[in-house]
C-alpha cells in the first residue's frame, strides 16, 4: 500500500473503513449486517404441549427475514415471542433468551408495553380499529406521548401514511372509517399504524394471505422500501414471496428451526433434506 | 353422459338418479324445517296477541271514567280556625259541604235510607281533594265552586254498561202521574203504544223498569200496563230525563247499584253533571281503597326509585366484574369457582334474594322497611349475575384481532380494553343490562319479603320513604274485592308493559347509537 506521500509528510491516517459487505454477488445481503434480534434456545409451551424446541437464530437489522414452513410448524409462535404477544395467552410459557440489541426482552425489568412500541406487528387479517383513518395512525403516537400538539400528530400521520404508500389514496378522507378501505389499503393502513410509533423491528404475520395479487405486490414493494430503516421479520406461506422480499430465510418444521441462511442459499442449495422437500413442494 | 360408458344391461345404479333422489329428500327436509319454524312463530304471535288483546280489552274501560260535577258552597262556618292558615282550612268539614251539594241536587228526598244511597254516589274521600283546593286558594271560602270528582266505582261500572244490561224505550206521550198522598208511590197511566213497547222490551224476564218523565222517576211495581203502579224515586219538577223508560235486565238484588242510584245518575247525566273523561286519577293518584280514586302514581315513583338504585348498583358493578373476569383475571381454580357461582346465582329463585334482603339489609343492617333503597339492593343482587353473564358474552364476542391490534401498537391491557374492546362490546353490555333491569322491574316476590307490599298512601319522595312498586301494586289490586279493580289491574299491567317497552326502546336507541362495525 502506498501510505506515504513523497516529501516525508505524514498523510492523515484514514481510519480503516469497516468492510461491511452487505450484499453477496447476487445483490443479496450477507450475515455481516449488525444483528438486531438474537435468540437462544427458545422453547415455547402451550400448557403441556411444547410448540417450539430450542430455536436459536440471529436476525440482521435493516433487512427482511422470512420464516417459512408448513402450517403448525411454530413460525407464528416464534414471531409472537419477539414482541411478547404470547404473554396475552394465559397458558403460553416461553423459555430461553431473545435479545434485541443485546438486552433480553424476557428479563424482569422489560415492560412488554414499551417493548411493543419498539417491536411493531402486522397481522394476517387487516385489523384497523373501527375509527377514522387518522385516529388509527395517531393512536400509537398518542398513547406513547410521542406527539403533544395537533400539528405534530398531523405530521406523524402524514409521514406514516406516506411511508406506507397510502397517503395519495386517503389524503382527502382521513376522517373516513379505516374499516371502510379495501383489504390491501387496510393492510397498508395497519402498517402505517405500526410505523407511526417508530419501531425498530416490524413483525408481519402472513400480511398478504388475505389479499389479491395486486395488493400483495404493493405490500411487497412497501416491505422492500421499509427494509432500509427497519428490521422486518415476515412469516409467509408463499415461497415465492419469501424469495422475492427476504434477504434471510428460516425454515421451521414441527417446532424446530431446521435451517436458516441467506434466502438465495436456502432456495438454491438447502443443506437439509426437509428444506429441500418443502421448497420443492414435496410436503407442506 | 359418462354412464354411456357402462356396458349395456349392467345393473349398476345410476349415481345421478340417486343423488337427485337424495337431493329431493334434502330439500323436503329443509321445507319441513322452515314450516316448523313458521308454525312456531305463528303460535307465539297468536299467543302474544291473545295475551295483549285480553289485557287491553279488560283495561281499556279503566282509562276513562265518569266524573260528577257539583256546585259546592264552601261554607265558612264549616271551616274552624284561622281561614288564612292552610292547615286550619284542611281541617274543615268539606265532606258535609259535598253531601249538602249532592243533596241539593234532589232536595225533595227526605227518607234517610234514600239519602244514604244518594250520598254513596261519590266517596267521602273526595273531601280531601276539595280541602286541598280551598287551602291552596282561601279566596274560595264563602263562594260556590264547581267541583269535579270521580263518581262511585259501582255507578261508574253501571255507566260503562258493566253492571247491568240497559234498554231505553222512548215514550210517545208523557205518562199521566197521579201521586198518592205520602208521595212514595204514584199511579202512572201510559199510552197503549208505550205500554206495549215497554212490555215488549221487558219480555218474560223480571227486570227493573224505571219510567222517567217531567224530571221525575218511578220504578214500576208490577208488569207494564196502561195503568201501572210506580214507586217514586225522584219527585217531578226539576230538569231530568224526559219521557223515557229504562229497562235494567239485572234485578236490583243482583247488583251493587240500586234503582234509585241509577235514576239519580241518569237524571244528573241529563242535567250535564255526569260526564265521561280521561281517567287522570289512575295516573295522578296514589293507591286508595276506593277504586275510583286509586292510581298508580306512588307505585310508579316507587318503581322508578327502586330501578334507580338497582341501576346505579348493578350496572357498574356488573360491568366492572365482567371486564375483570373476562379481560384481566387469571384463569385458575378461584376464577372458575367465581364463575360457577355467578352462573348459579342467575338461577336462584328471586324470593331467596328477598329473604336475604330481609335478613341482611333490614334485620342485620337495620335499613328501613318498605324502602326503595332495600328493594333496589335486593333487585341489584338479583340482576348482577345477568349483567355479568351478558357483559362477558359481549366482551367475548369482540374479535380478538382488535385486542391484538391495540396491544401490538403498545397499548397497555387497560388501554386496549377500555379504548377498543369495551366500546365494541358496549351495545351488547347495554342490551344485557337493560334486559336484567326489565326483569327486575317486573319482579314481585323478593319485594314482598322486604315489606314493599304495604298500602302506601303518599308517593315516595326518596329512596328511604315507604313505597311499593308497579308489579306489587298490580298484585294488591288483583287481590282486592271491588269489581272495579279488575279493570284497573289490567290498566296497571298496561302501564307496566308500556314502561318496559319504553326501556327496551331506550335500549335499542342506545344500541344503534353505540353500534360500530369492524
Amino acid at each position: 500500500m502506498n501510505d506515504r506521500e513523497p516529501g516525508g509528510h505524514a498523510a492523515p491516517l484514514t481510519p480503516p473503513t469497516p468492510v461491511v459487505q452487505t450484499h453477496d454477488m447476487h445483490g443479496h445481503p450477507l450475515a455481516s449486517l449488525p444483528v438486531k434480534v438474537c435468540t437462544r434456545d427458545v422453547d415455547v409451551f402451550y400448557g403441556d404441549k411444547q410448540a417450539l424446541f430450542g430455536v436459536s437464530m440471529d436476525i440482521p437489522d435493516c433487512s427482511v427475514t422470512a420464516f417459512i414452513g408448513p402450517s403448525g410448524c411454530g413460525k407464528s409462535t416464534f414471531l409472537r415471542c419477539i414482541n411478547r404477544m404470547n404473554d396475552t395467552i394465559d397458558i403460553a410459557r416461553v423459555a430461553g433468551s431473545i435479545e434485541i440489541d443485546g438486552a433480553n426482552i424476557y428479563d424482569r425489568g422489560i415492560d412488554p408495553v414499551l417493548l411493543r412500541a419498539r417491536v411493531g406487528m402486522v397481522f394476517q387479517k387487516p385489523n384497523p380499529f373501527p375509527k377514522s383513518i387518522y385516529d388509527n395512525v395517531a393512536y400509537g403516537p398518542k398513547i406513547h406521548g410521542l406527539v403533544s400538539t395537533k400539528d405534530e400528530t398531523d405530521a406523524v400521520v402524514e409521514d406514516s401514511l406516506k411511508r406506507a404508500g397510502l397517503w395519495a389514496e386517503v389524503a382527502d378522507r382521513l376522517d373516513a372509517p379505516g374499516t371502510g378501505l379495501s383489504g390491501g389499503q387496510q393492510q397498508r393502513l395497519v402498517i402505517a399504524r405500526a410505523i407511526a410509533v417508530k419501531p425498530e423491528v416490524i413483525l408481519m404475520d402472513e400480511p398478504c394471505s388475505a389479499l389479491d395479487p395486486i395488493a400483495t405486490a404493493k405490500i411487497e414493494e412497501l416491505i422492500d422500501e421499509l427494509r432500509e430503516n427497519f428490521c422486518i421479520i415476515i412469516v409467509t406461506h408463499s415461497m415465492a414471496q419469501a424469495a422475492r422480499v427476504s434477504q434471510k430465510t428460516a425454515f421451521f418444521h414441527l417446532g424446530k428451526l431446521v435451517e436458516s441462511g441467506p434466502t438465495e442459499e436456502i432456495f438454491t442449495n438447502p443443506r437439509d433434506e426437509r428444506t429441500q422437500d418443502y421448497i420443492t413442494g414435496r410436503f407442506g | 353422459m359418462t354412464d354411456a360408458a357402462l356396458p349395456a344391461g349392467a345393473s349398476a345404479p345410476d349415481p345421478s338418479a340417486a343423488i337427485k333422489k337424495r337431493l329431493a329428500a334434502r330439500y323436503r327436509a329443509e321445507r319441513r324445517f322452515r314450516a316448523y319454524g313458521i308454525a312456531a312463530i305463528a303460535v307465539a304471535v297468536a299467543a302474544l296477541l291473545v295475551l295483549v288483546g285480553s289485557i287491553v280489552s279488560q283495561a281499556y274501560s279503566a282509562f276513562w271514567t265518569y266524573e260528577l260535577a257539583l256546585d259546592v258552597t264552601v261554607d265558612p262556618e264549616r271551616i274552624p280556625g284561622d281561614p288564612s292558615n292552610p292547615a286550619d282550612i284542611q281541617r274543615g268539614d268539606f265532606g258535609v259541604m259535598l253531601q249538602n251539594a249532592l243533596r241539593g241536587e234532589f232536595p225533595d228526598e227526605t227518607r234517610n235510607a234514600r239519602i244514604r244511597e244518594l250520598l254513596a254516589l261519590s266517596t267521602r274521600l273526595n273531601s280531601a281533594t276539595l280541602g286541598r283546593r280551598v287551602a291552596d286558594n282561601p279566596a274560595l271560602i264563602g263562594q260556590t265552586i264547581r267541583f269535579k270528582m270521580p263518581i262511585s266505582d259501582e255507578v261508574d261500572r253501571y255507566l260503562k254498561g258493566q253492571a247491568t244490561g240497559r234498554d231505553w224505550v222512548r215514550l210517545d206521550a208523557a205518562p199521566a202521574v197521579t201521586p198518592d198522598a205520602d208521595g212514595e208511590t204514584a199511579a202512572l197511566r201510559l199510552s197503549p203504544a208505550d205500554a206495549a213497547r215497554i212490555a215488549d222490551a221487558v219480555g218474560d224476564a223480571e227486570p227493573s223498569v224505571i219510567v222517567f218523565s217531567n224530571g221525575g222517576a218511578w220504578r214500576l211495581s208490577g208488569p207494564a200496563a196502561q195503568t201501572a203502579e210506580g214507586e217514586q224515586l225522584i219527585a217531578p219538577g226539576a230538569p231530568g230525563v224526559e219521557d223515557r223508560a229504562l229497562i235494567l235486565s239485572t234485578p236490583e238484588a243482583d247488583r251493587r247499584v240500586s234503582d234509585a242510584q241509577i235514576a239519580w245518575t241518569e237524571t244528573l247525566r241529563a242535567r250535564g253533571d255526569v260526564k265521561a273523561a280521561f281517567n287522570t286519577y289512575l295516573f295522578a293518584n296514589t293507591d286508595s281503597r276506593e277504586p275510583e280514586l286509586a292510581g298508580v302514581f306512588a307505585a310508579l315513583m316507587g318503581s322508578i326509585f327502586t330501578m334507580l338504585v338497582t341501576m346505579v348498583l348493578a350496572v357498574p358493578v356488573g360491568v366492572a366484574t365482567a371486564i375483570y373476569l373476562e379481560e384481566f383475571a387469571p384463569k385458575n381454580r378461584w376464577t372458575d369457582l367465581v364463575e360457577v357461582n355467578i352462573n348459579n346465582l342467575a338461577a336462584v329463585p328471586s324470593i331467596v334474594f328477598g329473604l336475604l334482603g330481609l335478613a341482611v339489609f333490614i334485620n342485620f343492617l337495620g335499613m328501613p322497611r318498605s324502602a326503595p333503597l332495600v328493594g333496589g339492593l335486593v333487585l341489584a343482587l338479583m340482576t348482577l349475575p345477568v349483567v355479568i353473564i351478558s357483559g362477558r358474552a359481549a366482551l367475548k364476542a369482540v374479535p380478538p384481532s382488535i385486542r391484538e391490534a391495540a396491544l401490538a401498537v403498545g397499548a397497555s391491557r387497560t388501554q386496549a380494553v377500555f379504548g377498543h374492546v369495551l366500546p365494541l362490546a358496549m351495545p351488547g353490555i347495554m342490551t344485557g343490562s337493560i334486559i336484567g333491569l326489565a326483569q327486575a322491574l317486573g319482579e314481585t316476590a323478593p319485594l314482598l319479603m322486604i315489606g314493599m307490599v304495604a298500602f302506601v298512601a303518599d308517593a315516595p319522595t326518596g329512596v328511604t320513604s315507604p313505597a311499593t312498586v308497579m308489579p306489587v301494586q298490580i298484585f294488591i289490586w288483583a287481590t282486592s274485592a271491588e269489581r272495579a279493580f279488575e279493570a284497573r289491574t289490567a290498566a296497571a299491567i298496561i302501564i307496566l308493559l308500556s314502561l318496559m317497552i319504553l326501556m327496551n326502546a331506550a335500549a335499542i336507541f342506545l344500541r344503534r347509537k353505540f353500534e360500530r362495525r369492524w
